[in-house]
């Protein structure tokens, strides 16, 4: 805990709230440029078809329209495809299947969505009337939506090149030691599973604003990323759209992520490459009919798992077989996510001698699917959770108790499936959200609620998760096409003012407040004094953006090392300043001292110093007090910890409310508890979202049926309770602050603690998510039918 | 194109407007007011809330032209003369009851429609309920819910 009212562990308010709670946050589409135009795209009505023809003889003639790009003349113009950048190789050694992704369709579209042709025009409403006037030949073809049909012999071939719609067929784990130990198992559990696939739906939609400035040939792009250097490094030297150093690319205030912007989408290519046409900036902004249709999608795994036991109830092994839906292009991190995201977690945190998972990954006619808050983790932890409730249930034992007989207790703990866990305390967790729930008087509850016809079920969720994303060679080794350490610049100005320019990225992650934080406390300097720049290209090295709960293990870590520089230089500065030996000066709550001495020197006169260098000469030591830090983590780190989820399920109509939340985290050293717990609040809606309302569906056809807020069911405030939120602490030994990450643990932890809750309160396994109130009430009465009257 | 005249923040404004042209658009691209947010397209999700003649409307859902002669407050015009922070806005920052800020103006507008519509001392239900129109993603409403019951009571203080 801090010394002072803003360093680290106290609950500052934050510094970026002032500009939201007025009205003056900066998103991309408040950004406008002289002569802006709009885009609007013409959309493939047909989840699957062939372009024979597409005439905008008449769409140009409408008003307002400056030009009408098609994907024909983004070929001839030798605009590159967008790709996928994490190698998968299937158990053959075969590498995955990628089809080409062009980022407008010429020849054949592969969703409902995708893009054929964009319309330029003054407004954003003549574009739209002009793009109705855009005539689109199409020859429809059969489309195949359901991943679990997507390899059958007679299912539609979607990329030519790309047979039985299969991308790879991967696994990881030793199969005969699996088969082994179930061969040798007394109790088997059995579950089929459908992890639902869900629409990110962050509140501000995608928007991207493109200008050329002739005179030097300059790309600028303005985007709703969660990682502008990516985006600019994947669009310069995969897209070719310009060399990487003629391209800046700056993500401004950022209205939530989740996931769904860390891709690089066709549109802002698009904009880029009209905007260099028509010489005049191009501006698209998504609306929310688009957004379902376009932004990547979550989850979509059909998986059967498995799990042995022995006579004590001690887990020998675990299988599953997946089936990944990845949509009909490879999305830019989408193979990563049901492989090295998902299959490495299936541990849990317990003790599981040899584990096998085989996932096959497919093409369907649906939008791509990628990574969505906790990526793999929310599906392994699913499938790991919910054999553990299930299994507990079949052999008639208390599931804490079944839990307990496995949990881990040694670190570091090597599981089957590469991560080295290495610190936590599960049962830690678990005892205080026992306490915290109460769970000792629910049986009490149970009955009292059963007087008022309601079924009152209780379920846990002990959760693991990799975070702070990621040690660079290990993922290397894994595929991956980047490196994902974390860049840092601490710059001091001569005033002792501090600027910390960050390679991650916020969109309500807070860090301009926490990253300050930081920098308060370790220099001793006012909070007011920093402030924390990030999300454009010329102003900030090469970073890798925010994601997988990585900016606190990753990010801060490199400002650490940078500060550590810092001190290093400025007690050098210091030593000519006080006439000393660099060796007795001491830095110390924002002052220099000389060891043994009454003499020392202000933060801010070491500052000047630096810059003014009259003291020392150039020959000597550089001026100025400015230090840079990649810092690339040793390991992942593992947060972890127990949520606790109580409902009450009306028994006449399926209608399930939660009366009781809670959760119990391990996030290691916490900076600022008051954004933790609001990362945890928000992750547990999305979980209970995905749990009990959210779920996209196409029809068979592959039309969207939930494509708006009226037919796709968003958590809202009514849906769910106050969340009691506890903490406990074991410090991450690989990263310098002992920091694990705090933003995906919610959503990760919370869908397997709903469906245990829900299923134990009807009395049946057999509910799929999201677990509606007719899917709660349909579970009944396959449960206990009806007696004829 | 049309001319409308309206009072937006207590200041006379007024434009051509095409017939179609929404009021969030009106606010938003001509009078650069960008607080005032657009999150879907089908009236669901309250990030464009104003109030029209003192009662929360979604700015969407109106034409420019249905609010000819009217008074419009935005999120801009919410903070109190003197330049202070409404009590409602101090509240959202206190109780961290925002993260991406996106949806923020419009639940702070909505949230002084629900005091003004059902007084100062709110209990947690009554909140939730009346939050319907109003779509957040980062929070869980967890700390929405209590920056509102805290902003009610203290705009009850700060008017005595």
């Amino acid at each position: 805990m801090s010394s002072t009212a803003t360093g680290i562990g106290a609950p500052v308010r934050r510094k970026e709230d002032f500009r939201f709670i007025t009205g003056h946050g900066q998103y991309t589409d408040d950004v406008v440029r002289p002569g802006e135009t709009k885009a609007v795209f013409v959309r493939s009505p047909h989840a699957h078809a062939k372009i024979k023809n597409i005439d905008v003889s008449a769409a140009k003639k409408m008003p307002g329209v400056v030009d009408i790009l098609t994907g024909a003349q983004l070929a001839t113009d030798k605009i590159g495809n967008l790709i996928c950048g994490w190698m998968i190789h299937s158990k053959d050694g075969t590498p995955m299947k990628m089809s080409a992704h062009p980022a407008l369709a010429a020849s054949k579209v592969n969703c409902v969505g995708d893009a054929v042709a964009v319309v330029i025009a003054e407004t954003t409403a003549q574009g739209k009337d002009a793009a109705e006037k855009v005539i689109v030949d199409y020859e429809v073809l059969k489309a195949v939506i359901d991943p679990a049909k997507a390899q059958a012999k007679d299912a539609p071939q979607i990329h030519a090149d790309i047979p039985n719609n299969t991308i790879y067929q991967w696994h990881l784990g030793d199969a005969k030691a699996v088969a082994a130990a179930f061969a040798a198992a007394k109790h088997v559990t059995k579950i089929d599973l459908v992890n639902n696939r869900l629409s990110p739906n962050a509140m501000e939609p995608r928007a991207a604003l493109a200008e050329y400035d002739e005179g030097t040939d300059n790309l600028t792009l303005w985007n709703t990323s969660q990682n502008p250097h990516v985006a600019r490094l994947v669009i310069a030297a995969f897209v070719g759209m310009a060399p990487e150093h003629k391209l800046r690319v700056i993500a401004p205030d950022v209205g939530g992520g989740f996931g769904s912007k860390i891709f690089i989408y066709p549109e802002e290519v698009v904009c880029l490459w009209a905007a260099r046409k028509v010489k005049r900036p191009v501006k698209w902004t998504s609306d929310r009919s688009e957004a379902f249709l376009t932004d990547a999608h979550g989850r979509d795994h059909v998986t059967h798992a498995e799990l042995a036991l022995d006579a004590n109830g001690k887990i020998l092994a675990l299988r599953a077989k997946t089936i990944a839906n990845l949509g009909a292009y490879m999305s830019t991190f989408s193979s990563s996510v049901p492989t090295y995201l998902y299959a490495t977690l299936l541990s849990g945190q317990y003790n599981i001698p040899s584990i096998y998972c085989e996932v096959d990954a497919v093409y369907t006619n649906t939008a791509p699917v990628d990574a969505y808050r906790g990526a793999g983790r929310p599906e392994a932890t699913f499938v790991i959770e919910r054999l553990v409730e299930v299994s507990a249930r079949q052999l008639g034992l208390d599931p804490v108790d079944l839990r307990r007989r496995n949990f881990i207790t040694a670190f570091p703990h090597q599981t089957p499936v590469i991560m080295a866990y290495d610190a936590g305390d599960y049962n830690a967790s678990l005892k205080k959200a026992l306490e915290i729930a109460d769970v000792k008087g629910f049986g009490k509850r149970k009955r009292e609620a059963a007087r008022h016809g309601k079924l009152r079920g209780i379920g846990y969720s002990t959760y693991i998760e990799a975070c702070g994303i990621a040690p660079s060679q290990a993922v290397g080794s894994l595929g991956a096409g980047v490196g994902l350490w974390e860049s840092a610049e601490v710059r001091v100005n001569p005033t002792g003012s501090v600027e910390v320019l960050t390679g991650c990225h916020a969109h309500g992650q807070g860090h301009e407040t926490t990253f300050a934080q930081l920098v308060s406390e370790r220099l001793g300097i006012p909070f007011e004094n920093v402030s924390i720049v990030h999300g454009d290209t010329d102003k900030v090295q090469f970073g890798m953006g925010t994601y997988g709960s990585r900016s606190g293990a990753v990010g801060m870590s490199a400002i650490v090392k940078a500060l550590d520089k810092i001190e290093a230089k400025a007690k050098k500065v210091a030593a000519y300043v006080l006439e000393a030996a660099e060796g007795d000066i001491e830095f110390k709550d924002g002052k220099f001292t000389v060891a043994g001495t009454d003499k020392s020197a202000a933060w801010g006169d070491v500052a000047l110093n630096a810059y003014i260098a009259h003291k020392f000469v150039g020959a000597d030591l550089e001026p100025g007090l400015k230090e840079t830090s990649f810092y690339d983590p040793t390991n992942f780190t593992f947060p972890a910890g127990c949520h606790i989820c109580e409902v009450e399920v009306d028994i006449e109509t399926g209608k399930t409310e939660i009366v009781n939340w809670t959760a119990v985290d391990d996030f290691g050293t916490i900076i600022n508890p008051m954004i933790v717990e609001g990362q945890v609040h928000g992750g547990i809606a999305q979980g209970v979202g995905q749990a009990m309302m959210e779920g996209v569906v196409y029809s068979a056809e592959g039309q969207l049926v939930s494509g708006s807020f009226m037919d796709y069911t968003m958590p809202r405030a009514h849906d769910l309770p106050s969340f009691h939120v506890g903490l406990t602490e074991t410090k991450s030994p690989s990263n310098p602050l002992g920091i694990k990450g705090c933003g995906e643990a919610g959503a990760i932890a919370s869908p397997a603690a709903v469906i245990n809750a829900i299923t134990d309160a009807i009395g049946s396994e057999d509910l799929a998510m999201p677990a509606t109130a007719n899917a709660v009430w349909s579970a009944l009465q396959r449960a206990t039918p009806r007696q004829a009257a | 194109m049309p001319a409308v005249s309206m009072t937006v923040n207590g200041k006379a404004v007024s434009g051509n407007v095409e017939e179609r042209t929404l009021l969030v658009q009106f606010l938003r691209e001509q009078l650069r007011l960008t607080g005032t947010h657009v999150g879907c397209d089908t009236s669901q999700c309250g990030a464009c809330v104003i109030h029209l003649d003192g009662v929360s409307a979604k700015s969407c859902t109106l034409l420019a032209l249905q609010c000819e002669g009217a008074n419009i407050t935005t999120i801009e015009g919410v903070a109190l003369s003197d330049g202070k922070l409404h009590p409602m806005q101090e509240a959202f920052r206190e109780h961290h009851g925002l993260q991406c800020g996106y949806c923020t103006p419009g639940m702070i507008m909505a949230a002084l429609d629900i005091v003004r519509r059902n007084g100062n001392d709110l209990d947690e239900h009554t909140i939730r309920e009346q939050l319907d129109g109003n779509i957040c993603r980062c929070t869980g409403y967890h700390n929405i819910v209590k920056a509102i019951a805290a902003g009610a009571k203290n705009m009850k203080g700060a008017a005595a």
